[in-house]
């Protein structure tokens, strides 16, 4: 608890309540679209953080993340369909999978001196690899899709994941705390150091002693498991998954705009990112339906985009940090 | 007979595509001594730092720390079992701060953030770079960028530490306190410096010996002022370097 709290100034530390306090009352006041709405925002958020940690942190650049939503999705959601497997259980199934295909895809890469832009490009690679054999893969339901029985249960089943979109705001919200607070960790322990020098300079890193190799695969594995977390809860609130949507290149791409767009490397800059896009997009979707003009929506955010990539590059959230002067001892 | 030296390289070569960079080279350097490389521009110098910190690997010949033989060991590997090097063009970690990149490098012997934030302040202390220690590496100037170099790789705590250049750039009276502390170091902390500088200055009054290295080979070997005077160095080198200055 004293290493959470050091190197925190007060004003942080009193926003960040402020915020969760805000956060944990939310659904008692606000209707059920805006518990939906902020339900998309703290997937993307979670998302945002957990490809942070391998991108902002580590420096390396993933654009294949659907692969692993996918496998703690397709994972967990298959245990309970055949096997009637707890959720909760699934998805430390799911978890293993993404583990395992993160490091193996890492390890091949760097193992051959794939990085930078090439070691992106096999990301997709492998997202799309996987995207077309579940296409395929009778047993998960192929192109057609995997279907979750919906159950109208009167109260919330934590244990089964079976319930109001409430409960999932409530399990996301803590999930993004905690990865918040798994950042700050890191980032004060060896490992964060470690991850930050390799970002900046790969080979100034290992004249320094640094394992190259071992702490990008770690960095790599970690954010695959952080990934799967979302998309076994995703699998058990959409309950459909179809190939072409659960490993979308698209997803990959709505996964880092969060992060790019709120501040990379930054540890709120995730959230931040995901509720300006989410509001942004929820509004432009609402405007353009009412006013009648199809596409509006794309144009008004992709100009957003552009402009906030222009104005702050950093992204908003160092920015906005430095406006509420609550500079942290860390990024 | 006398105790091995620290460093053995024994008839080291490396060979780019048609260019001999480095053709069988032997030298050593003792324990807690300093070892002045010199030569003119493309001589091959950064080829043997970057051989003996385990950036390239030799095509022959052995390199040898503490008796032990570290021929072909990794860049993190050769860190590990004492070699700190600084990079001649400066690679800092440019998004953190000074102290950071000093941190990173005290982590190699230690887990705990708070002994590295302790040996990594010590050592900004030493090389005057304590006032800048919050500052972000890419706003330091040159000189200073040069000490940032040192002072990471001070912080792994290396028997032989590999110096690239790190006084170029400097006002003379900042060479002469760069010397200092430099001598300063390698006395109170035991450990054996390998130097390569065009800046004579620093070179003569640090080095107990000199390698001197010409066209990948190495051409002569001596005391500072014995290198001075061999005719065949003054051609090849210090006379350029003399009209230069």
């Amino acid at each position: 608890m004293q290493e959470m709290l050091s190197g925190v100034p007060r004003r942080a530390a009193l926003a960040l309540a402020l915020f969760v306090a805000a956060m944990l009352a939310m659904p008692l006041f606000a209707g059920s679209y805006v518990v939906s709405v902020l339900v998309v925002v703290l997937f993307s958020a979670y998302l945002g953080q957990a490809w942070n940690i391998m991108m902002g942190f580590a420096g390396q650049l993933s654009l294949g993340h659907a692969l692993y939503v996918g496998l703690g999705a397709y994972v967990s959601a298959a245990l309970f369909v055949h096997f009637g497997l707890p959720p909760w259980i699934g998805m430390l199934a799911g978890m293993a999978a993404a583990a395992l295909a993160g490091s193996l895809i890492a390890a091949l890469s760097f193992r051959f001196g794939v990085t930078g832009v090439y070691f992106a490009l096999l990301t997709i690679a492998f997202a799309e690899f996987t995207r077309i054999v579940f296409n395929h893969f009778g047993w998960v339901g192929g192109s057609s899709g995997l279907f979750l029985p919906v159950a109208n249960l009167a109260r919330d089943d934590l244990v089964n994941l079976r319930g109001s979109p409430a409960m999932f705001y409530y399990i996301l919200l803590a999930l993004t705390l905690c990865a918040l607070a798994l950042g700050h960790l890191l980032l004060r322990r060896r490992v964060g150091f470690y991850w930050q020098a390799i970002r900046e300079d790969q080979e100034a890193a290992q004249a320094l002693g640094i394992d190259v190799f071992r702490y990008k695969i770690a960095a790599v594995t970690l954010s695959a498991v952080m990934t799967a977390i979302a998309g076994a809860l995703m699998a058990f609130y959409d309950n459909n998954l179809y190939p072409d949507t659960t490993f979308a290149i698209g997803r990959s791409i709505d996964i880092i705009t969060a992060p790019i767009i709120g501040g990379l490397g930054t540890l709120f800059g995730p959230i931040l990112g995901a509720f300006v896009l989410t509001v942004l997009s929820e509004t432009m979707t609402n405007l353009s339906s009412a006013i009648g003009i199809n596409g509006l929506k794309q144009w008004i955010y992709g100009a957003t985009l552009l402009a906030i990539v222009m104005l702050q590059p950093a992204g908003l959230w160092p920015w906005l940090r430095a406006r509420l002067r609550l500079d942290e001892a860390k990024r | 007979m006398s105790p091995p030296p620290l460093l053995e390289v024994v008839d080291i070569s490396k060979r780019f595509s048609g260019l001999q960079a480095v053709d069988a080279v032997s030298f050593s350097v003792p324990h807690g001594g300093i070892v002045g490389l010199i030569g003119p521009n493309g001589a091959g110098k950064t080829t043997i730092f970057n051989l003996i910190s385990g950036v390239l690997r030799p095509d022959a010949g052995a390199i040898r720390l503490d008796g032990r033989d570290i021929t072909g060991l990794r860049a993190d590997q050769a860190c590990g079992v004492g070699i700190g090097r600084t990079f001649q063009l400066v690679r800092p970690f440019g998004a953190l701060t000074v102290l950071d990149n000093v941190m990173v490098g005290a982590f190699k012997r230690t887990a705990s953030t708070t002994a590295a934030r302790r040996t990594a302040r010590q050592i900004l202390d030493r090389l005057a770079l304590a006032d800048k220690a919050s500052a972000a590496a890419n706003s330091l100037t040159l000189p200073e960028r040069k000490r940032l170099e040192a002072a990471r790789a001070l912080a792994t705590e290396p028997k032989l530490l590999l110096l690239d250049e790190v006084m170029a750039g400097l006002r003379p009276v900042e060479v002469d306190t760069m010397v200092r502390v430099f001598a300063d170091l390698s006395r109170e902390m035991g450990i054996a410096i390998l130097l390569t500088e065009h800046v004579m200055r620093a070179v003569m009054a640090l080095s107990q010996s000199i390698v001197v290295v010409h066209h990948g080979q190495k051409i002569c070997e001596g005391l500072p002022a014995t290198v001075a005077r061999d005719p065949q160095v003054i051609a090849c080198y210090l006379g350029a370097a003399r009209t230069k200055a």
